[in-house]
Formats: C-alpha cells, sequence, structure tokens
C-alpha cells in the first residue's frame, strides 16, 4: 500500500520548494549556525573576563617617583581588571555615570609622598554592591594594595597561590550547549513549519487536492518527516562543525546520536501535523503551536541545564518531550552514558509512536 | 440480436464494468458515466443539497449552474469522493465515490474551486510530480501546450497570473488521462482574455471525448461551453436540459418591445387586441406574440395613434431571464456582458 516511489516525488517537489525559499533555509541551517554562534560567544568565556575600571590618578609625585602610576600600571597587568586612564582634570563621578560605568579608582594627589613617607592613605574604590563585578574590582585592588604594602616594607610574600580547574569530566559551557540549541533546532524547524504547513493547506484545500492523487497521508507525513531528518542532520554538522572549530568544544560524535536526530524530528513533525490537523485555521494552529513549543524550548534543557531550575520546573519538565531528545544528547555527546541515552530513547519512541498514530488517525484529507 | 450482444458485451468489457449502458429509444446504445438520484446533504440544519437526481452521458459537457450557496460545489464534491453524502444514490464510472474514492481518483480528473499548489513548483515539476503519483509516463511539455502554458513552463507557481494558475490546474487534472473531468469554477476572478483562454481548453477537451461537468455562475460560460445545465437553488435542480430546452420550458416566448409613452401603450392596448404591459421606469412597452403577425398589428397601431415612439425590437427570454426567473431574488448572479444585465432589468418588469 504505502509506496516509496510516491514518498520519493513527494519528498523531491517538497525538498526543492524548501531549498528554494529563502526564509525556510534561513530558519533551517542558517538560524541554529547563529545561534550557537551567539550562545557560543556569550558563554563560552572567549572573552578575557577582565573587568573594565576607569581609574583617575591624581597623584603629583614625590621625589621624582609617581607610585600611582605604578600602581595603576600593576594593576591592568592583572588577570582580572582593564585600566581606563581618565583624565585628573574630569570630575569623576559625572564621568562614569556619562559612561554608564560603576567601576572606578581614584588615586589621590598626595598618593607618593605619604606611601614613602609611610603615612596611611585611602584609594578610593567606586562600585555598584548590587554588581558582580564590584566585589572583583575590591577585591583586586585590595591585593594589589597589600602587595604594595609589603613592598614599602621589603616583605616577601609567603603564601602563593597554584590554580587548577575543579571539574573532573572538564565539561565547558558550550559542551553543555550544542546538544541543547541541537534539540532547539529539532523542535523548531519541524514543529512551526508543520503547524504552518498543514493548516495552511486545510484552508487552501490542498489536502484535497492531493487526495484526489494515489498519494495516501500516511505517505504524504512520511516524506516531511524524511526531508526534517535530513534538514536536522544537516544542522547537526553545521552546529557542531561551528563548536568544535570556533570554540573548541569537546563533544562525543557516535552512532549513538543518530536515534535522536532521526527520531526528533519525526516526533516534531507529526506534533506539528497534530496541532495543524485539530485546530481550525492557520491563526488558532500558530497560537496553540507557540502554547505548545515555547514552554518546552525554554524548560527542556536547551539554553541552561535543568538542574538550575526550581524543584516545580524541574518536575514539569520531565512530562515534555524534548527533555529526553535533550538529555538523550547530552548523555551520548557529552556524559557517555550509554544507559541513561537507552532510557531517553526508549521514552522519546513511545511518544513519537503516539503523536504519530494521533497525527494520521486524526488528520483527513476529506470531509465527512 | 447476437451483434448486439457481442457490442455490449465488447463494449463491457472494454470499459472494465465501470460505466453503465444505457439504450435510447432508437436502440442506440449510450454510456452514463455519472448517475445521481434523491442526493442529499446537510450541515445542520442547511438543506445543501435536497434530493437532487440526474445523469451525464458519456462525451458530455454538463453545467452545474447556480447563485453562491445553491449546493453546486457540494454536489461536485460528493461526484468526486470528497464529501460524504447522508443519503441517495451516486455512481461515477461504476463506482461509489465516498467508498471507492482511492481507485475513482485514478480515472477522474479534478480543479477545485480556486485550485492552488506549492509556491515554488513549476507548472512542469508539478506535471512530473503528478505523473509519479500516478506511476506514468507523460510527455509535461504536451500537456502544456495542450492547456496553453508551454511559455511558463518554469516559473514558480506563486509568480503565475490568475489565468496561468488555472491553466495548471486543467493541466494536472489531465496528467492521469481521466475519462471524467470535474471542473469547479474554473474561471472565477479571471479577466475575459483568461476566461476565454480557458474556454479554449474545454472545448479542445470536449473535441477529444472527455465527459465534463462544470460548475459556474456565469451563465454566457454555460451556455457557450454545455451541452446540457442544470440549474440549482436552494439544494434542488429548478431546471435541467440543452439551453434551448429551458428557455423554451421557462422562458416567457417572444415579445415586442417599443419605447414610448404609457398613453401610447393605452392606445395601443385599445385599438388592438394585443396584451400590453407598461414599464414606467424604462418608458418601455412590452407585447407578447402569440404570432408574428401580432407585431404588424401593434407596429401599425403605433403608427395610427400620432404619437411619438422610438427604438422597437423583438426579443426572447435568454439564459439569464430564465436563471433569473428561476432562482430565488437574494441569489447572486454574474453575467458575462453588462448589456445582458440592463436586458435582465427590463425583462423582470
Amino acid at each position: 500500500m504505502v509506496s516509496s516511489k510516491r514518498i520519493f516525488a513527494d519528498f523531491k517537489v517538497f525538498s526543492r520548494g524548501y531549498l528554494r525559499n529563502k526564509f525556510g533555509l534561513f530558519f533551517g541551517l542558517v538560524f541554529p549556525v547563529i545561534l550557537i554562534l551567539i550562545f557560543g560567544a556569550i558563554f563560552s568565556g572567549g572573552g578575557s573576563g577582565t573587568v573594565n575600571v576607569y581609574a583617575q590618578n591624581q597623584d603629583t609625585g614625590f621625589l621624582g617617583q609617581n607610585i600611582g602610576s605604578t600602581f595603576l600600571t600593576a594593576l591592568n597587568q592583572s588577570s582580572t581588571i582593564r585600566v581606563i586612564t581618565v583624565n585628573a582634570s574630569e570630575n569623576f563621578a559625572d564621568y562614569l555615570a556619562a559612561h554608564s560605568a560603576s567601576d572606578g579608582i581614584i588615586v589621590p594627589q598626595n598618593f607618593s609622598a605619604d606611601y614613602i613617607s609611610g603615612q596611611p592613605v585611602n584609594l578610593t574604590v567606586y562600585g555598584n554592591p548590587t554588581s558582580s563585578t564590584s566585589g572583583i574590582v575590591t577585591g583586586t585592588v585590595s591585593g594589589y594594595a597589600n602587595y604594595f604594602n609589603l613592598q614599602r616594607y621589603n616583605g616577601t610574600t609567603v603564601i602563593g597561590l597554584a590554580t587548577t580547574t575543579v571539574n573532573t569530566q572538564q565539561t565547558k559551557y558550550i559542551d553543555f550547549l550544542i546538544p541543547g540549541l541541537i534539540g532547539f533546532s529539532i523542535l523548531t524547524s519541524p514543529m512551526f513549519s508543520l503547524v504552518n504547513i498543514s493548516s495552511e493547506y486545510k484552508k487552501n484545500k490542498l489536502f484535497k487536492q492531493l487526495s484526489l492523487t494515489p498519494l495516501t497521508k500516511m505517505e504524504w507525513l512520511t516524506s516531511k518527516m524524511l526531508w526534517y531528518i535530513v534538514l536536522t542532520i544537516a544542522g547537526f554538522l553545521l552546529m557542531v562543525g561551528v563548536g568544535i572549530f570556533a570554540f573548541g568544544a569537546n563533544v562525543t560524535l557516535t552512532a549513538g546520536l543518530i536515534p535522536f536526530l532521526v527520531l526528533g524530528p519525526m516526533l516534531f513533525a507529526a506534533l506539528g501535523m497534530l496541532v495543524g490537523t485539530v485546530t481550525k485555521n492557520p491563526e488558532t494552529a500558530g497560537v496553540i503551536g507557540n502554547i505548545v513549543t515555547f514552554p518546552m524550548m525554554f524548560l527542556s534543557g536547551t539554553f541552561f541545564p535543568i538542574s538550575a531550575m526550581p524543584q516545580y520546573l524541574q518536575t514539569l519538565a520531565h512530562v515534555l518531550p524534548l527533555f529526553y531528545v535533550i538529555e538523550g544528547l547530552n548523555n551520548v555527546m557529552v556524559y557517555g552514558n550509554m544507559i541513561g541515552a537507552l532510557v531517553d530513547f526508549a521514552v522519546v519512541a513511545v511518544i513519537t509512536a503516539i503523536i504519530f498514530t494521533l497525527a494520521v488517525k486524526l488528520f483527513k484529507w476529506r470531509e465527512d | 440480436m447476437l451483434t448486439n450482444f457481442l457490442a455490449e458485451s465488447y463494449i463491457s468489457l472494454k470499459l472494465q464494468r465501470h460505466q453503465k449502458l444505457n439504450r435510447t429509444l432508437t436502440g442506440e446504445i449510450i454510456l452514463i458515466p455519472i448517475e445521481v438520484s434523491s442526493l442529499k446533504k446537510q450541515y445542520g440544519t442547511l438543506k445543501a443539497v435536497d434530493g437532487i437526481s440526474f445523469k451525464v452521458n458519456q462525451g458530455e459537457v454538463f453545467g452545474l449552474l447556480g447563485p453562491n450557496g445553491a449546493g453546486k460545489t457540494t454536489t461536485i464534491e460528493i461526484l468526486e469522493g470528497l464529501r460524504e453524502r447522508d443519503s441517495g444514490e451516486v455512481e461515477v464510472l461504476g463506482f461509489d465515490p465516498w467508498k471507492n474514492g482511492y481507485e475513482l481518483h485514478k480515472k477522474i480528473g479534478v480543479i477545485p474551486q480556486e485550485f492552488t499548489f506549492f509556491e515554488k513548483t513549476t507548472p512542469r515539476e508539478a506535471i512530473i510530480y503528478y505523473a509519479s503519483l500516478f506511476n506514468i509516463k507523460v510527455d509535461p511539455d504536451q500537456i502544456l501546450k495542450d492547456v496553453l502554458l508551454l511559455d511558463s513552463a518554469k516559473t514558480n507557481f506563486d509568480s503565475l497570473s490568475g489565468g496561468q494558475k488555472q491553466k495548471t490546474g486543467l493541466a494536472l487534472s489531465l496528467v492521469n488521462s481521466p475519462e471524467l473531468l470535474f471542473l469547479d469554477e474554473p474561471t472565477t476572478g479571471l479577466d475575459p482574455n483568461a476566461r476565454r483562454a480557458i474556454w479554449e481548453v474545454i472545448r479542445g477537451l470536449k473535441a477529444k471525448g472527455k465527459t465534463i461537468i462544470l460548475t459556474t455562475h456565469y451563465l454566457d460560460e454555460a451556455q457557450q461551453l454545455s451541452d446540457r445545465v442544470a440549474i440549482m437553488d436552494h439544494g434542488q435542480i429548478v431546471a435541467m436540459g440543452t439551453t434551448e430546452e429551458i428557455i423554451k420550458e421557462h422562458g416567457s416566448g417572444e415579445r415586442l418591445e417599443i419605447h414610448g409613452s404609457e398613453k401610447l401603450a393605452e392606445y395601443i392596448k385599445a385599438n388592438t387586441e394585443l396584451q400590453v404591459e407598461y414599464n414606467k421606469a424604462h418608458a418601455e412597452i412590452f407585447i407578447p406574440l402569440k404570432k408574428k403577425i401580432d407585431a404588424l398589428a401593434a407596429l401599425a397601431a403605433a403608427e395610427q395613434s400620432g404619437m411619438d415612439w422610438g427604438e422597437i425590437q423583438t426579443r426572447q427570454d435568454s439564459l439569464d431571464d430564465v436563471f433569473v426567473k428561476l432562482v430565488s431574488e437574494q441569489g447572486e448572479i454574474t453575467t458575462g456582458e453588462t448589456e445582458s444585465k440592463q436586458q435582465i432589468k427590463k425583462s423582470r418588469r
């Protein structure tokens, strides 16, 4: 009954139409890459991690030495602070406000004289207590002040620091981000597309038109699923490629990923079809589609681990199908937990079978 | 007897049981691709189709006319197997369309109302796609040529004009070489040139012996293309036959129309034995003609009156006139020519 020739004919027409449509191509392939570039850049620690600090040196020097200037140069060489010099004639508070900045240091006028003569002298540190950078600035400046105090009396450092990474699995944020964003594209592309197609085709009577040919609804839906599997795999390769080459991601690529890359798009294509089928018109379908998609998009561990969420949201995440797709991808790509992945696969397979059956059953070519 | 029997057996075998055979009074065998009896379909309390019966003969163009909401599309969709009927008997090429739709669809061609297709697919690709679905080999260029669309063969569907889109629909309905075609308002919304181009294609299909069911609310289109028409209103068939038969049965016969005053009308009425009616709004005198000679008597009286009179014409009810009489007041109709619209208004008196 099911003809592979008809499925292939429909696949060919649909994929060609998709590739000719710039929007489809953008959302199918370019958008996931942009996402990984943006999120990768934000969270992968690609930046220096330094805090910009505005500094005004009012120190006039003493006996040919400007200790204030030496202090700021030393501070600028730290790994946590980048010093931006502000002219001594500026009103410092106004200057910070004008530059929307909260972190700053003022070195007082008599800093060199007091330092050399051993008189107590204060550096003024500006900061916003609610900002996480203030603590970094205060801590670093205080550390350097202590170091200068020691130097003043020719003291030597007794306690030093040797740093190492406290992460046995050596997982970086980007490693976690890649499976999440792959899950995101597995969800959005087939889901939005099928919600739209199924409701529009119903409205334009294209399904009726197709029902007059030997193509069956099962063949039609199968060809759409095949296309989204192809698109998902292409998107997967692009995203992993960008993750590895642009951000040095460390993910495991094994055959264990294939079930998720195949079942995932099938699941969400069928779910999109189901939403488009049970709703009356494209507008309602769009709204219901968003209601179903958006919570899944944010609560399934796409952009951050669900362990960071409150307990009730974690419980909710466990009823969302995307959670198991992303958890499965994480288990294979990041943790190498194949037993966990197998459980996720089983859950995804059962949900897919249910949604697919419902979609085919409720989806009507003809009307009563 | 034997030859007749053999002929019938041969035709039956050739048609693989799919079509009904009927015999005319002269013994000629005719084929009945469509037979409908007492067909009913109701949506809630609305009787969309209310017990209609008709047959369509092989090679015939059968026009289904009626105002919007008359039940044309519901009827045609039931015949195509796209909609389930409530009751009645329907046989299309020997099949029950709802129960055997999948088999039936291999043998029929359909253009649904407001035909649409995949936006980024060209007419040529669409034909190849359909041929793959039907598992047949076709020459796409020949089909495009038949529907006068060869020039736009490589244009995406969303860039085609309204007429070209409808021609794509026609091309697709021909891919499986159907015996029977359903054209549901194939020219609605098209400009006059595009409409005439579609008519040419339909005439070409008729010349090839295809049976065609055509729904339209353009009366001139029905008159130009159909061998027989059925006029539907409120789910019922209110008239059926050739356009001449319908006009003869439901029209008011020939009449003389004289442009003149009410006094002149009264004068003619008083001085002849003719029945005279007057339309004040149009200053038009109407005189039904039982015999052609009645026209001479009326004109002689007009001349005798010494009063002024203008244009004269004799005319018969057109299909437009009959249509307006038959369908309900609220029904919308569209005629091909503005002039005939004016004539309808005049003749409604």
